[in-house]
C-alpha cells in the first residue's frame, strides 16, 4: 500500500525532485539561521553551536520520521467529513495503519535529510563512550516515538471538534522548534512543564545532557537523563488510549 | 443461529444547538430505539424508511462503524464495534454517495490495494476480478482514474471493490441512488445473480420501492428509529392499503374514466389519474381504458416509499 502511493508520487519524478530540493534547502536556511547568531555570539545559554547542532538534529530526524509515518493523522477531521473514515472503519486492517498509509507521502524526505547531516556534522562534540552510543541510538528512537505519539494525540482532538489541525500543529512543530534550542534559555517553569507535563524536553535535552558530560543546569536528578524511551513509551500509551476512546465514541457524520 | 441478530437495538445522539451567543442546550435525539430482527444467511432485505429513520445508522452499527448506545447486536456470531476488524473480512459495504475507491488511483490499483489489505489469495482474486468485470462491464474503465469515472461506472466499481474478498453479507446504502435506468436494472440484476450463484445474504437500503421490488423477498420498515414492518413487500401493501397510479392522456378531454377496479383521483385537460391497489395487475385496468377511450399515452407510477408508509400508519391506526 505504501509501495504504491511512493508509486503514484514519484510518477512525476521532476516535480518530487524539486519538492525534496526546495524543502531542504528551507530547512538548510533554518539551521543557517542559528549558525549566524553564532557569528556574534560564542554560546546560546552555555551552549556552542556544535551542542545545539545536536540538540537540532535529533529533534529535527524525530519530527521528520514521525511525520512521514503519521502526518496523515493530521486530516483525521478531513476523514471524518468526507466519510473517509466509514470506509477505513469496515477494513479488516487497524485504523491507524490505514491512516498512515493513505497518501503515504515521501516530502519530509528533504527535512530528515538536511537534519541527518547537521546531526552527522555535530557528533565529534561528543566524547563517546558505549553507553553514550546506546542512550544515542535510544535517544533517536525515542524522539521519533514521541513525536509519533503527540501527533496522534493532538489529532485525536478532531474526532471532538472535527478541524483543529493548527492546534495539533503548536505541539507538534511547535515542539520541534523549542526543542532546536537549549532548554537554558527559557525560565525554569517552562522546562519543569516540558518535563514532566508534556515531556517534550526528552526528545533530545535530557540524553543530550548526558552525551555532552553535562550537569543538570536545572538541578534536576541525573535519572532523568536515561528516561526518554520511558517518555516515549507513556506518551505513546496516552496517545493510544486516546486515540481508541476517539473512535470509540466516532459519531460519523449523516449519510 | 441467525447470521445477523438484532435485540433491542438502541442508538442515541447527543445534540448541541446554539442557544444564544455562549450557552447551548443538549438534547438527546433517539436515532436507532428498541429495534428487533434477524435475517438468515442467503436472504435478500430490504431496509426501507423515510430519510432520518435511522437506516444509515443502523447499517454503521452491524458494521462496527458505530457503537450502539445499548442493546444486543450480532453479525456472524460477531460483535461488530469490538470484532470490527474481524468482522470486516466477512462483509462487504457499499455506501452509494461515497466511495471506498482511491480518487486519484486507477480503478485497477485500487483493487489491487484492497487485494493487500484483505490478503485476497492470488487466484482468488483474479478470479472474482475477472467475473465482476464481466458481470458489470468494467473492462475498458480499469484503467481510468476513478474521479474520471461516471457515477454508474463509480458504482460498478465500488461494489465489486466490496466483493473481491467473498463476503457472507453484503450491505448496500441506497446503491441505486442517481444511476439512470439501464444502470439500475444492470445492478440488479447483477445482484441477483450474486445471490443465487454465492449465496451472499444481502441487505440494502433505498428509496426506490422498484429495487425492492426486483430483488427482496422481504422488507423490514424503520420509521422514528424502530421496525414498524416486516414481512413481504406484497404484504406491505396490502396491509398499507397502497396504490399505484394509472396516468392516462387522453387525445380530447372527457369525463372521468370510468372502468372496474380502478378510480379516478384527478382530471387536468385530458389528463386523467386512476388509482388502483398496488398487488393488483395494471394489465386489465389498461385494456379497459384502451378499449372504451382513445388514448394518446399511459404510463404507471408506483407508490412512493414515503407514501407507503404515511398509508400504513393511516391504515394500521
Amino acid at each position: 500500500m505504501v509501495r504504491l502511493w511512493i508509486r503514484a508520487e514519484l510518477s512525476y519524478p521532476a516535480s518530487f525532485a524539486m519538492l525534496v530540493v526546495g524543502s531542504m534547502m528551507i530547512n538548510a536556511l533554518d539551521f543557517a539561521s542559528i549558525a549566524i547568531m553564532f557569528s556574534s555570539i560564542d554560546s546560546l545559554g552555555g551552549f556552542g553551536l556544535r551542542e545545539i547542532a545536536l540538540l537540532y538534529g535529533v529533534t529535527g530526524v524525530g519530527i521528520g520520521v514521525a511525520d512521514t509515518a503519521i502526518g496523515s493523522v493530521e486530516r483525521i477531521g478531513e476523514f471524518v467529513r468526507t466519510g473517509r473514515l466509514d470506509q477505513m472503519l469496515t477494513k479488516p486492517v487497524p485504523l491507524l495503519v490505514q491512516v498512515c498509509a493513505d497518501r503515504f507521502t515521501l516530502r519530509r524526505l528533504g527535512r530528515i535529510t538536511q537534519a541527518t547531516v547537521v546531526l552527522v556534522w555535530a557528533l565529534p562534540v561528543v566524547d563517546w563512550t558505549p553507553t553514550r552510543l546506546l542512550v544515542a541510538v535510544l535517544m533517536v528512537l525515542s524522539s521519533t516515538a514521541l513525536f509519533f505519539g503527540l501527533f496522534v494525540l493532538f489529532s485525536c482532538v478532531q474526532f471532538w471538534t472535527h478541524d483543529a489541525s493548527e492546534f495539533a500543529n503548536a505541539f507538534t512543530y511547535g515542539g520541534n522548534t523549542l526543542t532546536q534550542y537549549p532548554l537554558t534559555v527559557f525560565p525554569r517553569e517552562l522546562a519543569i512543564a516540558l518535563t514532566f507535563v508534556l515531556p517534550i524536553a526528552f526528545v533530545n535535552w535530557y540524553p543530550c545532557l548526558y552525551l555532552l558530560g553535562r550537569d543538570d543546569p536545572f538541578g534536576l536528578p541525573e535519572w532523568l537523563q536515561f528516561c526518554s524511551p520511558v517518555a516515549a513509551a507513556a506518551v505513546v500509551t496516552v496517545a493510544l488510549l486516546v486515540w481508541r476512546t476517539g473512535v470509540r465514541r466516532y459519531t460519523s457524520t449523516g449519510s | 443461529m441467525s447470521l445477523i441478530e438484532v435485540d433491542a437495538l438502541e442508538r442515541t445522539f447527543v445534540v448541541r444547538r446554539r442557544s444564544g451567543s455562549v450557552r447551548r442546550t443538549r438534547s438527546v435525539v433517539r436515532a436507532v430505539q428498541d429495534l428487533t430482527f434477524s435475517i438468515d444467511a442467503g436472504e435478500m432485505v430490504g431496509y426501507i424508511g423515510p430519510n432520518g429513520a435511522g437506516k444509515s445508522t443502523t447499517i454503521k452499527m452491524l458494521t462496527g462503524i458505530l457503537v450502539p448506545t445499548s442493546g444486543e447486536l450480532r453479525v456472524a456470531g460477531l460483535e461488530p464495534s469490538r470484532q470490527r476488524t474481524e468482522l470486516a473480512r466477512r462483509i462487504g459495504v457499499v455506501f452509494g454517495q461515497r466511495t471506498t475507491l482511491w480518487w486519484d488511483l486507477p480503478l485497477r490499483d485500487s483493487f489491487a490495494l484492497l487485494q493487500k489489505i484483505y490478503r485476497v489469495p492470488d487466484q482468488r482474486f483474479h478470479e472474482n476480478l475477472d467475473r465482476f468485470v464481466e458481470l458489470l462491464d468494467l473492462g475498458d474503465q480499469l484503467d481510468t482514474p476513478v474521479r474520471q469515472l461516471s457515477l454508474g461506472q463509480r458504482m460498478r466499481g465500488d461494489i465489486t471493490a466490496a466483493l473481491l474478498h467473498d463476503p457472507e453479507i453484503l450491505y448496500l446504502d441506497e446503491p441505486t441512488i442517481g444511476l439512470d435506468v439501464v444502470s439500475k436494472g444492470r445492478l440488479r440484476e447483477f445482484l441477483r445473480a450474486l445471490n443465487a450463484e454465492r449465496g451472499t445474504t444481502l441487505l440494502l437500503t433505498t428509496h426506490d420501492l422498484q429495487d425492492i421490488e426486483a430483488l427482496c423477498d422481504r422488507v423490514i420498515v424503520i420509521d422514528h428509529g424502530t421496525s414498524v414492518y416486516d414481512g413481504s413487500l406484497a404484504g406491505l401493501h396490502a396491509q398499507g392499503g397502497s396504490t399505484r397510479t394509472l396516468v392516462v392522456d387522453l387525445v380530447d378531454e372527457a369525463p372521468p374514466i370510468d372502468v372496474p377496479g380502478a378510480a379516478v383521483r384527478r382530471v387536468e385537460g385530458p389528463r386523467q389519474w386512476l388509482a388502483f391497489p398496488a398487488d393488483a395487475s395494471a394489465a386489465p385496468i389498461v385494456a379497459a381504458v384502451a378499449s372504451a377511450y382513445d388514448v394518446a399515452d399511459l404510463s404507471i407510477q408506483e407508490p412512493a416509499i414515503e407514501d407507503v408508509i404515511r398509508d400504513l400508519y393511516s391504515h394500521g391506526a
